[in-house]
């Protein structure tokens, strides 16, 4: 009797949790079912029964507001963007108009009614892939660095910092981007990138301007890093010490045991965190407008001006000149939506396999 | 023979090693750099264009010297409150059913999956559907619906802080409410929520923090106003959207109001992130443990 004293609990927390192992002893079950008992007494007692439901009922709902804003946002952009769906269907996507007189592409010209989102969905992926190849590497070397290099003593301000960085707003970010990382990218980058790298012709035309793609692919690099370490930074607490110790057993360096004891095991992860910085980056508004240089051409130069999906929205939404315009505009926030959703959901799929088994953590 | 070349391996083990260890210094580094610069730029020339009339004057005419940013500030500030009056509550309620009631079920895990891929959603689309849903069929801009956009996004933040602050809570706090014969929502509000509350406020304040600097879902609800307002039902000006418009001018004088935004809204975030650091540093349930 003694015994079973301390398996009664009436916490439901406790009760909802799953079963302990030495639940499957009979006399531990009998005491949960003992526990049930008194804890339907408690809630049958009197009014607090009631408001005892009600209040559950009450957090449940909440909870399903959740479920409510997703299904909300998709059935008002499908609505309003229903005008351009129906005109062009899958089109819109890939369809090139021609101007009639000099021969050039002319995607996107909502006076005389061509709309066609190629442009800016090639802005938006080449932005996107462009600030990965900058900012993985980085941000993976940041995150090792502060889990297996870092002395204690600094662990704790830097990832701080990164933090830090992850808080700054957008519109902070391009605001410094256009008035330091512009004459920056103009006066020294940009030539440099040409000469060095012309002959890929990825890097032709030395834009005078200092926007574009790789512009807005820096800063872009500059926001996704801390996402992307403090991501792979949890992946990578999260393999147990026993793996490093082995590795370390067998006589490896550190940078060894990184590798096979660490790296190898928080792969998924590390993939899925790359994954969700490629989700932000291709929502990503503010600063990217201000440094893309806003205007719907597709270049083979990485330096030319371009635009993306959420640019154009944020640009035009409000002086759309018609209703298809602004359906088209709608349109492009639904494939926006859409695609950060699918994107996220496989990033945080990822993240979960791996950090499933490791206590929660407070960032 | 073997020796020596087992030699030379080691040797080129114990360089890659140490090239290893200077790359992710110098990766360190250079993420670190650019936070650098941005706070450099950002106190310098904000602290040199920060004056009184920033907080006290209305944007003058382009031209004019002076101005300043009050009625952008007020405007953030109504704005703020229609998104916490939102999204608060609700987040906060999300959360204590995460914790308390659906631990470990499957609903919750759908939830806690749903907030963290709503929490990657571009923020423009937020704007779009706030649009959509108000402004459309209000026939006009307004503070109501700016506010709706920010809301909405500041609910799966509040939700899951709420949830990992509930989450540590001893159950013997739980216990010791429920033992003394208090119902059970009786025993979350004052006893659990109550036990983590600095936690959870601390969650509110970075979300508030989060959703202070966004612009782009203002644009188009929101819109921006050059004078004062504060009815909810009329356009209003915003921090970000302002400093949005003055940086696309081409009027130093507006650049260097758009600096002295951007250092009074950064403080602001400084301050929210370092305050909910400090709490969960220190454990949020000092007097319960």
């Amino acid at each position: 009797m003694i015994a079973q004293v301390p398996e009664i609990r009436i916490s439901q927390a406790q009760l909802l949790s799953e079963p302990d192992p030495s639940g499957e002893q009979p006399p531990a079950e009998a005491a949960s079912q003992q526990v049930s008992a008194i804890r339907a007494y408690l809630l049958a007692r009197g009014n607090s029964a009631l408001a005892d439901r009600g209040f559950h009922w009450l957090m449940v709902l909440c909870a399903l507001s959740i479920f409510g804003i997703v299904l909300l946002i998709l059935t008002e952009l499908v609505r309003s963007s229903s005008q351009v769906w129906n005109q062009f269907h899958f089109s819109f996507f890939f369809k090139a108009y021609f101007d009639s007189y000099t021969g050039l592409p002319n995607y996107w010209d909502p006076v005389n009614g061509h709309f066609s989102a190629l442009p800016f969905v090639y802005g938006t992926v080449v932005s996107s892939l462009l600030s990965l190849v900058l900012a993985v590497p980085l941000a993976i070397g940041v995150a090792i660095f502060l889990t297996e290099m870092c002395p204690k003593a600094l662990r704790g301000p830097l990832a701080f910092l990164t933090e830090l960085l992850a808080a700054i707003p957008s519109i902070i970010f391009g605001l410094w981007a256009v008035f330091v990382l512009v004459p920056l990218m103009r006066e020294y980058v940009n030539p440099l990138l040409v000469r060095s790298l012309g002959w890929t012709t990825f890097f032709t035309d030395e834009n005078p301007t200092g926007l574009g793609f790789v512009t807005a692919a820096v800063i872009l690099a500059i926001m996704i890093l801390p996402i992307i370490s403090s991501l792979t930074r949890e992946v990578m607490t999260a393999v147990p010490h026993s793996q490093r110790e082995a590795v370390l057993a067998l006589g490896a360096t550190r940078w060894e045991m990184i590798r096979i004891g660490v790296l190898r095991n928080a792969r998924i992860g590390i993939v899925g965190a790359v994954i969700l910085g490629l989700g932000r980056a291709l929502g990503e508004t503010m600063a990217v407008t201000m440094v893309i240089g806003n205007s719907p051409e597709i270049h083979r130069s990485l330096l030319s001006n371009g635009y993306s999906m959420a640019s154009v929205i944020a640009n035009e939404f409000t002086e759309a000149v018609s209703d298809l315009h602004r359906s088209a505009l709608m349109e492009i926030g639904l494939a926006l939506f859409i695609v950060t959703i699918i994107v996220n959901v496989l990033a945080q799929l990822l993240v979960w396999a791996v950090t499933r088994g490791a206590p929660a953590r407070v960032n | 023979m073997k020796a020596g070349e087992n030699n030379l391996r080691s040797k080129i083990r114990a360089l890659t090693d140490n090239g290893v260890t200077a790359l992710a210094i110098l990766a360190t580094a250079l993420v670190i750099a650019p936070l650098v610069a941005i706070f450099g730029y950002l106190i310098f020339k904000g602290a040199t264009s920060l004056n009184l009339a920033f907080f006290t004057q209305i944007p003058k005419p382009v031209g004019v010297a002076g101005g300043g940013m009050a009625n952008a500030i007020l405007g953030s500030a109504i704005l703020l409150a229609v998104a916490s009056v939102l999204g608060v509550p609700i987040g906060i309620g999300g959360g204590i059913y995460l914790a308390e009631f659906g631990r470990g079920t499957k609903l919750a895990n759908a939830v806690r999956f749903t907030a963290d891929v709503l929490n990657g959603v571009p923020s423009i689309v937020m704007g779009l559907a706030a649009y959509s849903l108000i402004v459309l069929p209000q026939g006009h801009f307004s503070a109501l619906s700016g506010g709706v956009a920010l809301g909405i996004m500041m609910i799966p933040t509040v939700c899951r802080t709420t949830e990992e602050m509930l989450m540590m809570v001893p159950h013997a706090v739980r216990e010791a409410a429920l033992a003394l014969g208090v119902p059970n929502w009786r025993s979350v509000l004052s006893i659990t929520v109550r036990t983590a509350s600095p936690g959870i406020i601390t969650g509110c304040m970075l979300a508030f923090a989060r959703v202070a600097g966004e612009t782009a879902p203002l644009i188009f609800t929101a819109l921006g106003n050059a004078f004062w307002s504060s009815s909810l039902n009329q356009p209003i000006a915003a921090l970000p959207l302002q400093i949005w418009i003055y940086a696309q001018s081409p009027y130093d004088d507006w650049h260097r109001l758009a600096w002295a935004g951007a250092l009074v809204l950064i403080v602001l975030i400084v301050v929210a992130v370092s305050l909910v650091r400090y709490v969960t540093s220190r454990g949020v349930l000092k007097g319960a443990s």
